[in-house]
């Protein structure tokens, strides 16, 4: 591997530790809260957060480029309040991820919530634990898969992105070139071995992931206990 | 008039209207009592404070807990009840011992009237305390759900049908330790249920609802006896009585008990002289006589006063007698009713063929 790609790795890993760590922190109590209420807005959130399944990464690329732009909305309010300039940058990176990998993340955090038992939940309740003490002491603890499934896919999802990255990262070394893009770079200079070794090592990458989620959540339904 | 648990709890939900109201006493067993559908249980659920859409009013021991007209709702996890859950709704990633004692840990040093060693002992749970609650059977999972409410030292214990989703042996197994608790809890229990045997065996209050209403309220004694009620008309009607043991007959293996009735012959019971029973002579296992009938098999014969006659069904009579001041049911035929004229101040005697007791 040359430097460029070692370098390329180092930056995929960060904006994807980065990323996945912001999404469970925003995308938990996101995914709590959908799965408790019902009605007209929770449908609005579910389909905002789900565009980026169907949403070509390029569309989502393209409006963030112009908000993210110095005279653009999140952009100029940034650089107002004292911070860089995002478009371009590794802050941009992270924010266009977070967006684009948070149906990965929300979803299966929602689900493994709307399968908990109520009834323990209300139990809880009558045995003196406040909302908020539900929430850590039953709800996390017994959403540990779903939580799991969610950081991987999040984290994995944004290690393979690439069109949201091309228009809003560009291409800069050691600051916004990940490995899709490297190896995008590798295949346009005929620099085949290259593109061979990072491509067949995020296939590969791919499928542990996948497989560790599968076997993963094939042992939780197997574990669940009749009643 | 403060004592006790006052509700008026009302519901519209599409093919539900519940508009059930009701006092209970402060201490001893009350049973809710009802067909399923009938919103015992969302009365239940609305005195701990786990039904947001209810409107209407309850006051516990004096003190306000919700009132939907002056915007009251003390919140579910500030009422200090315990609840028992028909599902048990143990937490499934914690085991038996951290489940017994998620209450406790929750609940202030100052208010803790229980301690986990005796109420572990009370409920036989020592050799569960490292289990998982997967691991268990359905009645052991329902002592650890009794354990759990009791160890959250509440003023007020619910039991929602503790023992509906069990067969009749854990069923068996789990009346002595309800029996137990009735006898050594010193707060009021509020039990809903559907079935006769269990309420007969643990209940002191009997509260009947019938479509979404408390239809009628009262001591057990006096519920069972009352022939104006659909529970008298049941299979399995008959009086609910107090006795104590007097004496052991160890040649016979029998006991017997003394009531303001007279005197009943039992087979041995493992009590000591002196104990309180709770006994229930079954409206279909008393037969009448209009003279003492001199030797016969039946070992209680008792003298006995007509006081009504109540019509069962097209062939069918219930009579209430009165035996020295405590009230039995007899079920008998119409044929047998004119046959023996019977009217009321009638005297005759009562022949009991067994009795069913409830500790």
């Amino acid at each position: 591997m040359t430097e460029a790609d070692i370098s390329a790795l180092w930056v995929t890993l960060r904006l994807a530790l980065t990323a996945t760590g912001i999404l469970l922190l925003l995308g938990t109590p996101l995914a709590w809260w959908l799965s408790r209420s019902q009605g007209r807005l929770k449908t609005l959130v579910e389909a905002l957060v789900a565009i980026p399944l169907v949403l070509p990464p390029t569309v989502l690329g393209f409006y963030l480029l112009i908000a993210l732009a110095p005279d653009g909305v999140i952009g100029g309010t940034w650089l107002a309040l004292g911070g860089q300039q995002l478009a371009f940058s590794f802050s941009g990176l992270v924010i266009g991820s977070v967006l684009y990998s948070m149906p990965f993340v929300v979803q299966p955090i929602q689900n493994a919530f709307s399968q908990l038992d109520n009834r323990a939940l209300e139990a809880a309740g009558t045995l003196r634990a406040s909302p908020l003490n539900r929430f850590f002491s039953l709800a996390l603890p017994l959403s540990k898969r779903g939580l799991v499934t969610a950081a991987t896919l999040g984290f994995a999802h944004t290690v393979g992105e690439f069109g949201v990255v091309l228009m809003i990262g560009g291409n800069i070394p050691g600051e916004t070139q990940v490995l899709s893009i490297a190896i995008y770079d590798h295949v346009e200079s005929l620099q085949y071995a290259q593109a061979h070794l990072l491509s067949a090592g995020l296939l590969l990458f791919s499928f542990i992931t996948l497989y560790l989620v599968y076997s993963l959540t094939r042992r939780s339904s197997k574990r669940r206990q009749p009643s | 008039m403060s004592g006790g648990v006052h509700f008026h709890f009302t519901l519209q939900r599409p093919g539900f209207a519940l508009d059930a109201e009701g006092c209970l006493p402060a201490s001893g067993v009350s049973a809710l009592f009802g067909v399923s559908g009938c919103g015992k249980t969302t009365v239940l659920r609305s005195i701990a404070g786990l039904e947001p859409a209810i409107s209407g009013h309850l006051v516990v021991n004096g003190e306000s807990w919700f009132d939907s007209t002056l915007g009251i709702n003390i919140a579910a996890h500030r009422r200090g009840v315990g609840y028992v859950f028909q599902e048990t709704a143990l937490f499934p990633h914690l085991n038996v011992n951290d489940n017994l004692l998620y209450g406790w840990r929750r609940t202030p040093g100052k208010e803790r009237r229980s301690q986990p060693a005796y109420i572990i002992n009370m409920l036989g749970l020592e050799p569960l305390l490292q289990r998982d609650t997967g691991d268990l059977s359905g009645g052991e999972r329902q002592r650890v759900a009794i354990g759990r409410a009791l160890l959250n030292s509440p003023r007020l214990l619910l039991m929602d049908e503790p023992m509906a989703a069990l067969d009749r042996s854990r069923k068996r197994e789990i009346l002595p330790y309800l029996e137990r608790l009735h006898a050594e809890a010193e707060i009021p229990i509020i039990y809903v249920t559907h079935d006769l045997e269990e309420l007969v065996s643990v209940a002191d209050h009997l509260s009947l609802m019938e479509a979404g209403r408390l239809t009628q309220s009262g001591p057990i004694q006096e519920m069972m006896i009352n022939t104006g009620l659909s529970i008298a008309m049941e299979e399995n009607a008959g009086a609910l009585i107090s006795a104590v043991v007097q004496a052991h007959d160890e040649k016979f293996n029998l006991t017997q008990l003394e009531f303001p009735g007279g005197r009943l012959i039992i087979s041995r019971i493992d009590k000591s002289i002196g104990a309180p029973v709770r006994l229930r002579i079954h409206a279909k296992d008393v037969s009448l006589a209009a003279d003492h009938p001199g030797l016969t098999s039946i070992l209680n014969v008792l003298p006995a006063t007509v006081v009504a006659l109540t019509p069962q069904g097209d062939s069918r009579v219930i009579v209430s007698l009165e035996v020295g001041g405590v009230t039995l049911l007899a079920r008998i035929t119409r044929k047998s009713e004119s046959t023996l004229q019977l009217k009321p101040g009638r005297q005759l005697f009562a022949q009991i063929k067994s009795v069913a007791l409830h500790t």
